[in-house]
């Protein structure tokens, strides 16, 4: 029987990691296209926008099932459960990389930031990063690395306050700019999101590796507040 | 693969004033030699459920039923079992007083080929009571704590046989209660029930806790996590952990533990 159970364990994983990758890549895919201002890129990406979802649906069905049915206990009960709530999170993001694009469509105006548009290459670079580092610690069951990744966020933190500042320059400097920036301000504040929802992934993955509930998110936000 | 004596085994500890029942150092040894537990020393905690878990052979049984001398004439037993300050596994121990104080109930439904009422009230008229009255309030007040009153106060004198598994089971917890123990020891006390018949059982057990302090040998790894407080895992006749039921269940600290649990043996 816990042969049985493995098997759906190491499926769960699978899908549960592919997802990560797919999400990473949204991001990617999203940032840049935002950057190139090439419309046709985000639409390419926003054709599929329910395909987060869908898989999500897919793993918390899967999981439910193996709780039902195999009712999994200690290391295998954290993990089933900690894919179950970092899911939540995954679709979260992959909701904000959709944003992403669905801006890159909507955006108006042909003043751009330069300095901004870095900025915001570097958030995307740091949150993929993350992501990146995140599934890594949860394959190999990497507490500290999780809590690195976690640590991670303040960079994201530091660079949307360095970005918002950057875009309020900007459009003193040529108030025409200011139409481009409502879509830079979107955009940063859904990358910082990401950043957090990056976090909550490395909490559950503490979780699994050791069984600890942590809080690892609290203090990274309130240094954004104090900072604006 | 690292030799079961050479485990440290990871186990919880209680107040002197929480406490209910502690065994030091307790070995049992049948046939003079074969040695099936080895200086188990574990602490329970008054008004809570303990289960006893662990494999076949792993000692949880045979530790149990030293807990109220059942092991007396089978095996020789080591160490100190203490109770309100006495060490119960000494000689001069009145083994029926103390068997009233901690009680027991089987893996299987043992009902006295009597009606109802008598089998609740058989020990008491034995131990010299009387009165009548006295004894139908027992009657009463223990089929009520055992959750059986509703189902049976119309078929008092009717033959306890003619009740299903999980009633004769309630029975047999009420007959134990007549006696106003502290201490239930129960040894797999729904393995021979159906599943609704565990639920009522359970749901029992769980109201029990609030005046009794239980023991209970299951191999029931759901059971042990539905209704127990703690929770000791016995391997080979060594007690490896004993901790809060949540814990052994979530994050159990030792890998035999674990595995156990988990299913991968046993």
């Amino acid at each position: 029987m816990h042969e049985v159970f493995l098997d759906e364990l190491k499926k769960l994983n699978t899908r549960f990691m592919n997802m990560v990758i797919d999400v990473s890549e949204q991001i990617e895919n999203a940032t840049q296209a935002f950057i190139d201002h090439d419309k046709k890129a985000a639409q390419e990406i926003v054709k599929d926008d329910q395909k987060v979802s869908k898989m999500a649906l897919k793993v918390e069905k899967r999981t439910l099932k193996l709780m039902a049915l195999q009712q999994p206990v200690a290391s295998d009960f954290r993990n089933v459960i900690s894919i179950l709530k970092a899911i939540t999170d995954l679709e979260r993001i992959g909701e904000n990389a959709m944003s992403i694009a669905w801006e890159t469509i909507r955006v108006k105006g042909n003043k751009r930031i330069p300095e901004v548009e870095d900025l915001i290459k570097q958030m995307s670079d740091r949150v993929t990063f993350m992501l990146d580092q995140v599934l890594k610690s949860f394959i190999q069951s990497d507490e500290k690395l999780a809590r690195d990744v976690a640590a991670q966020d303040s960079q994201v933190d530091e660079l949307y306050v360095k970005a918002r500042k950057a875009i309020i320059a900007g459009i003193k400097e040529d108030p025409e700019s200011a139409v481009a920036s409502s879509s830079y301000f979107m955009v940063i504040r859904l990358l910082e999101r990401i950043g957090d929802h990056v976090v909550n992934l490395a909490q559950w993955v503490v979780y699994k590796t050791s069984g600890e509930l942590v809080d690892l998110n609290s203090s990274n936000d309130e240094n954004v507040m104090n900072s604006l | 693969m690292q030799d079961v004596k050479d485990i440290k085994p990871h186990i919880v500890h209680f107040a002197e004033d929480e406490q209910i029942l502690s065994t030091q150092d307790l070995s049992v040894f049948y046939g003079g030699t074969t040695q099936k537990l080895f200086e188990a020393s574990l602490q329970f905690k008054k008004k809570t459920i303990t289960a006893l878990i662990g494999g076949s052979g792993s000692g949880k049984s045979t530790f149990l039923r030293c807990l109220n001398r059942m092991n007396d004439k089978i095996a020789r037993i080591d160490g100190q079992i203490w109770y309100h300050g006495l060490d119960i596994n000494a000689q001069n121990i009145n083994v029926y007083e103390l068997r009233k104080n901690i009680g027991m109930v089987f893996q299987k439904p043992n009902p006295f080929p009597k009606s109802i009422k008598d089998n609740i009230t058989y020990a008491l008229i034995a131990n010299g009571e009387k009165d009548k009255h006295k004894l139908d309030q027992i009657v009463e007040e223990s089929l009520r704590a055992a959750a059986l009153w509703d189902e049976v106060k119309d078929k008092l004198n009717k033959s306890a046989l003619a009740l299903s598994g999980g009633q004769q089971q309630r029975l047999c917890i009420a007959r134990a209660l007549a006696l106003k123990p502290e201490v239930l020891l129960l040894d797999e006390p729904a393995s021979a029930l159906d599943p609704v018949s565990t639920s009522k059982l359970e749901d029992t057990l769980k109201q029990l806790r609030s005046d009794y302090s239980m023991i209970m040998v299951t191999h029931n790894m759901q059971q042990a996590s539905r209704i127990s407080d703690y929770t000791a895992f016995f391997h080979l006749g060594h007690v490896l952990e004993y901790n809060t039921t949540e814990n052994i269940f979530t994050n159990p600290q030792g890998k035999i533990t674990e595995d156990y649990i988990r299913g991968s043996f046993g």
